[in-house]
């Protein structure tokens, strides 16, 4: 049984307070200080969080955080999948984040979709000494002849490319030209651009309304007949089928779906979305700038919303409806319907399990807040959250609509912070990525992966919310947390970490 | 709606459905402008001909699919194979992010390890701060024994001095003066990750060898009884080490291992999290030079380390990551012939239970044919493993490998009638590999979790041998080195061989005559 059920939210904060201070201790004076303005004790009523974000990791501390390059080609562009993605520099960027990220897809790999390929200019001494340029080219040349049925390249940039002053722009043009204007793109994903995997959304973004959008023809003739129900779901990455679970309930209800972005997307779906009546948004973080940019330029509004569990779930489809006619407002109602058997059933089964338990979140983009509330539909509760690349705006989000008084919330957490947070709060449950995983689990707490639902999925819409609560029991109720204690030793009361005492 | 409380369907099964398969047809139709399905299978097929072959090979600039990494992965492996020690990766973070995900996905196991943040001020003025900054906080944060430091590219491109830095941050009073910071530079534009084996490897001997970079006197080698081995970048090294341990304790060899991950990567799951777990120690590091000999099990993953510890007065000695009969026996002669400790009985025994089990699967193996990818010194061992059960290595291919690893791949080849049709090929990836599996068939593949997408275009069979392996789990634990690593492999190529008998003799009233029950 958690802590967080024995004592008032007075005490609660209290001691998250205090734990707060305690792990600052460890810090020399100048790294305490800024360490101290991301972590906080949330108060209700709060318009956010009380933490500063999305600034420079502090060396040396063990952030969780990625790069750039990991926003644009692992997160943003990555998943389009007849496009050649390009890992432009040397060879690693490329090779780590191979098909690591589960953005699932249907098409013949290698001949017309490129998704899982590792594609990298592996860039020699001598590219850097004379720089990449010509090399590039060639590429470009050699995918054409080998990979004819792709539909476009971008050039996804690793750190040396901005160091030395490449022209990949220029080089995208001119093969753009020479390919009767096909579609290529630069990004200038640099990995030690910004603070973490969010410029590099950004960057993707802008790459993405400047090589795309703005090339367009503004005359082109729609390749479909329009209909008033067009939708677009936008920052749905298919992370084990998510985009899929997600789109079927929204063309259940009425709607058509002309393009995701960017799981199981396409180039023509990228073309294609200035057509959308309405762009719906599940990551906010990552594909808001692109959200915005159509409702400026192409008068296309756009709706967030969370497809985690059946309450979020209903209220976002009735969020979504209202942007509609009674057709569609309907249509949202007799989906919830129809799933509400199911998902009594799956609230049936597995609630008695999990009521109660507490959960620890370290997430990226949206989770650390939409997952909170398929978490409450299953009696649980989320005592402390944190993002790894938020803005401000999404604590606000966070602290608006999700948090509980007293969550204690973490920005850009450091190894040592999150296992001494785990070790005083004891969750029952701590949800955050391979880097954390085991470090958890020797540690005796049971564990979800929430970037890549632990190779399971998808989570999102209610087909995943039955798999999420599936998971969630059976990583909580596994016997063998029973075993961690060594029965002839006197075992320790709670997890313990050795290494940093 | 195919979703279900009672059996709840997830990835494999949920989208299979007429509802998802509808939605899924619908949206490939109408919204992404698909190619024409007849235009697709025309360049499938043509990918399989020697003419697409052709183009393939002659590639120059694109690399698709190659089976290696960059050098600072490989420095983590070194550091966090000595005591309390901590990898400090000086350069972009998200580098250090891909590092710790990598190895976690292939052992299972929590790999700790930290950067200095540069961020585009760095990449202007340099990134003395970051690393003035990150020493101190690393050192208070974790304490660790010993910081070893590498680099990202990045920090190489605008040319950062580690050892300058080093020094000036230790004035600076980041970490006191006499504490350990080795150092390496590893630029990921050079070689790969074994590469950056050896040059973090050397970095952390020099530093203890030979006055720790200027600040105190150079040790003076008084030589023991002892040997040295280093394993090279092994995704077996858990396993492995082990393995290595007990064969030296049997022949009661007085060694040290330099660079033991065995235990970091493999901690228990009892309440504690073990940020450090055994390890050289700081002072077994140091006392290495005093060794009579040093081995390395890996040739190419210590190609200027082996040089320079010769240049301090060892015998030094470079397998190829031996594996099977012929290469123990040779490597088991070598460290008695140098410890002048005799070959014990058990493990006499222990070879003639391996050649017993490769006599009565022979039959199995003869005359099979296999293409290997992966590092060079495995694919060395692999090939020469095969060739002593009468199987042909017929395409062995190392992204990596070099011009010297070429001329004794080919000789390797030279030394055995089952040799005659091999190929061996340098600085070609995975691509290649494809085409090479599709003009030249081959019965079973070996090589990482990568080659499955080998085994679903073109059919052939893996056998998963090799680094990353992210889609099976435990095989790390199990040593391939020694005898009872030798019967591991046989064991693991030969389930392969019986299950894809079995699958092909399945279908009943039809192959199944041939799906016998003793084999």
């Amino acid at each position: 049984m958690s802590l967080a059920e024995k004592q008032s939210v007075a005490e609660i904060k209290a001691r998250n307070k205090e734990l707060i201070a305690e792990v600052l201790k460890v810090y020399p004076d100048k790294t305490a200080k800024r360490r101290a303005k991301h972590l906080n004790v949330h108060e209700s009523g709060k318009s956010d969080c009380g933490v500063k974000s999305n600034i420079k990791s502090i060396p040396g501390v063990m952030t969780i955080r990625g790069c750039a390059y990991a926003g644009s080609k692992g997160v943003v562009w990555g998943p389009i999948k007849d496009m050649i993605h390009i890992s432009h520099g040397p060879v690693g960027c490329g090779q780590y984040s191979w098909a690591a990220r589960r953005n699932y897809y249907i098409g013949t790999t290698g001949i017309d979709t490129f998704v899982t390929m590792q594609f990298t200019s592996d860039f020699q001494e001598k590219d850097i000494v004379f720089g990449g340029d010509k090399k590039l080219a060639k590429i470009m040349d050699e995918i054409q002849e080998l990979f004819p049925l792709n539909n476009g390249i971008t050039v996804q940039s690793e750190c040396p490319i901005g160091l030395i002053g490449d022209d990949i722009e220029a080089v995208s043009k001119v093969k753009s030209k020479e390919y009767d204007g096909k579609t290529i793109v630069p990004v200038r994903c640099e990995g030690f651009r910004g603070v973490s995997q969010s410029l590099g959304h950004h960057i993707a973004n802008d790459a993405i309304r400047d090589w795309i959008f703005d090339k367009q023809d503004p005359n082109r003739v729609a390749p479909f007949e329009s209909t008033p129900y067009d939708v677009a779901i936008i920052g749905d990455y298919n992370i084990g089928g998510d985009a899929w679970s997600s789109r079927i309930l929204l063309e259940e209800m009425g709607l058509r779906v002309i393009a995701q972005w960017s799981g199981d997307g396409s180039l023509a779906e990228l073309e294609n979305t200035p057509m959308a009546k309405l762009n719906v948004l599940h990551c906010y973080r990552s594909m808001n700038y692109i959200s915005r940019h159509m409702e400026e330029k192409f008068g296309i509004p756009w709706c967030e919303y969370n497809f985690f569990g059946p309450s979020k779930i209903a209220e976002s489809l009735r969020k979504i409806a209202s942007y509609f006619d009674d057709k569609i407002k309907e249509g949202a109602e007799k989906v919830i319907a129809k799933y509400q058997p199911l998902m009594d059933a799956v609230i049936a089964k597995y609630r008695p399990r999990l009521e109660g338990k507490t959960v620890m979140l370290y997430v990226g983009g949206l989770r650390p807040r939409h997952v909170i509330g398929a978490y409450e539909d299953l009696g649980m509760e989320v005592v402390g959250t944190g993002y790894e690349f938020a803005h401000n705006d999404d604590y606000q989000r966070t602290a608006q609509h999700y948090v509980k008084d007293g969550t204690i919330i973490y920005d850009d957490v450091t190894g040592y912070e999150f296992e001494k947070f785990v070790e005083k709060i004891q969750p029952d449950l701590v949800g955050s990525g391979i880097k954390e995983k085991y470090v958890f689990q020797k540690m005796g707490v049971p564990f979800r992966q929430m970037h890549s639902w632990d190779y399971s999925g998808p989570y999102h819409g209610y087909d995943g919310f039955a798999i999420f609560a599936r998971d969630m029991d059976m990583a909580i109720n596994s016997p063998v947390w029973k075993m961690t204690n060594t029965p002839w030793k006197k075992s320790p009361a709670k997890p313990t970490l050795l290494a940093a005492e | 709606m195919p979703q279900n409380a009672d059996n709840v369907l997830d990835h494999f099964e949920l989208f299979r459905g007429p509802e998802y398969q509808q939605m899924l047809a619908n949206k490939k139709r109408l919204f992404e402008n698909p190619r024409d399905p007849a235009e697709v299978e025309r360049i499938r097929e043509w990918a399989k001909t020697p003419e697409y072959q052709e183009k393939n090979f002659a590639r120059e600039a694109l690399t698709v699919n190659p089976a290696k990494a960059c050098q600072p992965l490989g420095a983590v492996f070194v550091a966090v194979g000595f005591e309390s020690t901590i990898p400090f990766v000086h350069g972009s973070q998200g580098c250090v992010a891909y590092y710790r995900s990598h190895f976690s996905r292939h052992f299972k196991e929590p790999t700790s390890c930290v950067s200095s943040s540069m961020t585009e001020d760095a990449a202007v003025f340099g990134g003395l701060n970051n690393m003035i900054d990150g020493l101190a906080n690393t050192y208070n944060m974790y304490k660790p024994k010993m910081i070893a430091v590498s680099t990202t590219c990045m920090a190489e491109v605008i040319g950062d001095d580690l050892n300058a830095f080093i020094k000036t941050a230790k004035e600076k009073g980041s970490v006191p003066a006499e504490y350990d910071v080795p150092f390496a530079h590893t630029p990921a534009f050079v070689g790969s990750h074994i590469t950056g084996y050896d040059n973090a490897m050397k970095g952390v001997l020099e530093h203890f060898w030979d006055g720790k970079a200027g600040t105190t006197e150079k040790l003076e080698r008084v030589p023991n009884e002892k040997i040295n081995f280093l394993g090279g970048f092994d995704g077996y090294t858990v396993g492995n080490l082990r393995e290595i341990k007990r064969i030296f304790n049997l022949m009661g060899v007085e060694y040290t291992i330099v660079g033991d991950n065995s235990d970091v990567w493999d901690t228990p799951t009892d309440g504690e999290f073990r940020m450090y777990d055994g390890g050289t120690t700081l002072e077994e590091a140091a006392n290495a030079i005093h060794a009579k000999a040093t081995i390395s099990m890996q040739e190419y993953c210590t190609e200027k380390t082996l040089p320079f510890i010769a240049n301090h007065g060892h015998e030094v000695l470079a397998f190829n990551h031996p594996v099977g009969v012929s290469a123990t026996d040779k490597f088991l002669m070598e460290v008695s012939r140098i410890t002048g400790k005799e070959i014990p009985e058990e493990l006499a025994r222990e070879r003639g239970r391996l050649v017993d089990a490769i006599a009565d699967s022979s039959a199995h193996i003869h005359g099979k044919k296999f293409a290997i990818y992966g590092d060079p010194d495995l694919c060395y061992g692999l090939a020469a493993f095969l060739l002593e059960l009468g199987a042909e290595p017929t395409t062995v291919l190392a992204t990596n490998g070099n011009k010297r690893w070429e001329e004794k791949m080919q000789a390797l080849f030279a030394s055995s009638p089952f040799g005659a049709n091999c190929k061996v090929y340098p600085g070609k990836d995975l691509w290649h590999m494809r085409s090479l599996l599709f003009t030249e068939p081959v019965d079973f593949l070996i090589g990482n979790t990568y080659g499955k997408y080998l085994e679903r275009d073109t059919g052939t069979p893996l056998i998963r041998i090799g680094f990353p392996i992210f889609d099976r789990h435990h095989h790390h634990r199990r040593p391939v080195w020694g005898y009872q690593g030798g019967m591991n492999v046989l064991i693991t190529i030969l389930d392969k061989i019986f299950d894809t008998i079995d699958l092909n003799t399945i279908v009943p009233a039809k192959t199944d005559y041939s799906f016998d029950i003793i084999r």
